[in-house]
């Protein structure tokens, strides 16, 4: 006995009886499977409980959820935000279309903008007979008075106030140009509006996924201390942190799920109950698309999901993390 | 296999559990733990299986410092032990099979696998037929026995057991030294800690007499 001590013990020692790599990965694959369905097993064990518990993670992020389809919405109502950032450049009567061709050609080049569109004083002059009802009117005149017209379309870069004001300043300095014309202003108060109902929602958004946090983890927390016992034994038969941390994981994972689930149901609810008044509001205008919310969009609905199981997962795994240490065989 | 090395344990507010044993516990080979109540049986048994952390001196498990296990490696150390609890702690919301499959589904071993090594254990202490029962339905013999099924299902080299008869009658609790004695035949190395003195005179094994923390008698064999 004592003679292969030595040499024997410490190799009893490195025995690990861990199976091989390959039968380790593919079961690594089938524990998470299992873990996933048992998790959300011993949630369907107390229903009304989970329920209450999504219920409420719903209401959290149906909020924030919510405000932000209003805003959108009312981002298409203002119309295309492309075609708000759009100067007229009034040419000078003199000026003849080949100076403007190069013009347009310089302008084009600026990073500030996009596009550049050419309507030919002609060509104007020939629409506005066809469509303005004064056709007979405006051949009486022997000169054509309208001007050459550029239109300057900023580049979604530069269409910032402050950005446009500078670029309205550099394209009055142009020597061919009569007069540059923008309604700045409203543009202005626009932006302002929607910007501070942008922080709002992410102010809101930032809470409230706080909350959701605070719920999954205080959640986990009370799962934690429920399962004290069996996370000891667990322990003591040689369960890495990470084995025991998983179904915990899971669970809040599976509340994030249910969570934002029930918020796309409370949107969409909120959103069918809108629209009847709404469109009679839009018939008034005559109109019946002018205001239309429908229903929440893919993109948003996957967002909503998606930030609902991390925002889940998270809160569980800080749960975890800070409970589990104090969790020790004694 | 476990050596201790001028150990003491003194537990926070000045109670000296363990002071200055020395002790060693070779591979294959089966001792008995005795001594009072509040002896330090359970501190021992504690410190080999890292529930506790020595105050001085080293203990040496097969071959490894117990100082360089760190908390990352601590589980992989306890998968070559099997404990064995006087109260079983076993997890009655599970079946027989789940309870001893659990130190396998741990170490990450394929379902087939697990059925053969829990099935072969579970055959070994005679309760094969009681794997889809709850433990809340068997006897404290038999709940004794799957405890004892799950620390051996994945052949660990050394089995640790505090009070393993302490619930139980002579008969079952000779029937449970049996097994332990079985385990012990064939290499694993065995430390039970015991105040069931008649019972261990019986089986001729090393007896360890721990008095007020400190090793009194090693009783050679």
């Amino acid at each position: 006995m004592a003679g292969q001590s030595s040499g024997t013990e410490s190799q009893v020692q490195l025995r690990q009886l861990r199976p091989s790599f390959s039968s380790r990965f593919k079961e690594f694959f089938i524990r998470h499977l299992q873990v996933f369905f048992y998790s959300l097993g011993l949630l369907s064990r107390t229903p009304f409980s989970t329920l209450l518990t999504a219920a409420s993670l719903g209401i959290a992020l149906a909020l924030p959820a919510g405000l932000y389809v209003i805003l959108d919405h009312a981002k298409q109502l203002s119309g295309d935000f492309d075609s708000i950032n759009q100067i007229s450049l009034f040419m000078k009567q003199d000026v003849s279309t080949q100076a403007i061709e190069r013009l347009q050609k310089k302008l084009n080049a600026w990073p500030e903008i996009a596009q550049v569109k050419h309507i030919d004083r002609a060509a104007a002059l020939k629409e506005f007979q066809e469509n303005s009802g004064f056709g007979d009117a405006l051949k009486a005149l022997k000169a054509n008075p309208l001007p050459h017209l550029l239109i300057v379309y900023p580049s979604l870069t530069h269409n910032e106030p402050e950005q446009i004001n500078r670029l309205l300043a550099d394209l009055k300095k142009l020597p061919e140009v009569d007069l540059v014309q923008l309604d700045i202003q409203w543009l202005q108060r626009l932006y302002a509006i929607i910007h501070i109902a942008q922080r709002g929602i992410f102010i809101i958004g930032a809470l409230l996924a706080l909350a959701v946090l605070l719920i999954i983890g205080n959640t986990i927390r009370l799962a934690i201390e429920n399962r004290r016992s069996e996370i000891v034994v667990m322990k003591l038969i040689g369960a890495t942190d990470s084995f025991i941390r998983r179904p915990f994981l899971y669970t809040g994972f599976w509340y994030g799920l249910f969570g934002s689930l029930i918020a796309i149901l409370l949107v969409n609810l909120s959103l069918l109950m809108i629209s009847n008044p709404l469109t009679h509001l839009s018939s008034l205008y005559n109109n019946s698309k002018l205001f239309s919310l429908g229903l929440m969009g893919v993109n948003t609905s996957l967002t909503l999901l998606v930030s609902g199981c991390v925002l889940g997962w998270l809160g569980a795994r800080m749960a975890v993390g800070r409970h589990l240490k104090e969790i020790e065989p004694k | 296999m476990i050596l201790f090395d001028q150990v003491s344990k003194r537990y926070p507010g000045g109670n000296e559990a363990l002071s200055n044993v020395n002790f060693h516990l070779r591979q294959g080979e089966m001792a008995f733990l005795t001594g009072h109540s509040g002896a330090g049986k359970s501190t021992l048994l504690k410190l080999i299986a890292l529930i506790e952390r020595t105050t001085t001196g080293n203990v040496i498990i097969g071959g490894k410092n117990l100082h360089k296990v760190s908390r990352h490696t601590l589980p992989y150390l306890r998968r070559n032990m099997g404990i064995i609890f006087q109260d079983y702690q076993l997890l009655y919301d599970r079946t027989v099979f789940d309870n001893v499959a659990l130190p396998l589904i741990i170490s990450g071993f394929s379902s087939r696998e697990v059925k053969k090594r829990v099935h072969a254990a579970l055959d070994k202490v005679g309760l094969l037929r009681y794997e889809k029962k709850y433990p809340v339905t068997l006897s404290g013999g038999e709940q004794q026995r799957v405890s004892i099924a799950r620390a051996v299902v994945n052949k660990p080299a050394l089995l640790l057991a505090d009070e393993p008869t302490g619930n139980l009658d002579p008969d079952l609790s000779l029937e449970i030294m049996n097994l332990f004695m079985a385990f012990n035949q064939v290499g694993v190395t065995v430390l039970i800690a015991t105040h069931d003195i008649p019972l261990i005179k019986q089986l001729d094994k090393r007896i360890v007499h721990l008095e007020h923390g400190q090793l009194l008698t090693v009783e050679e064999n």
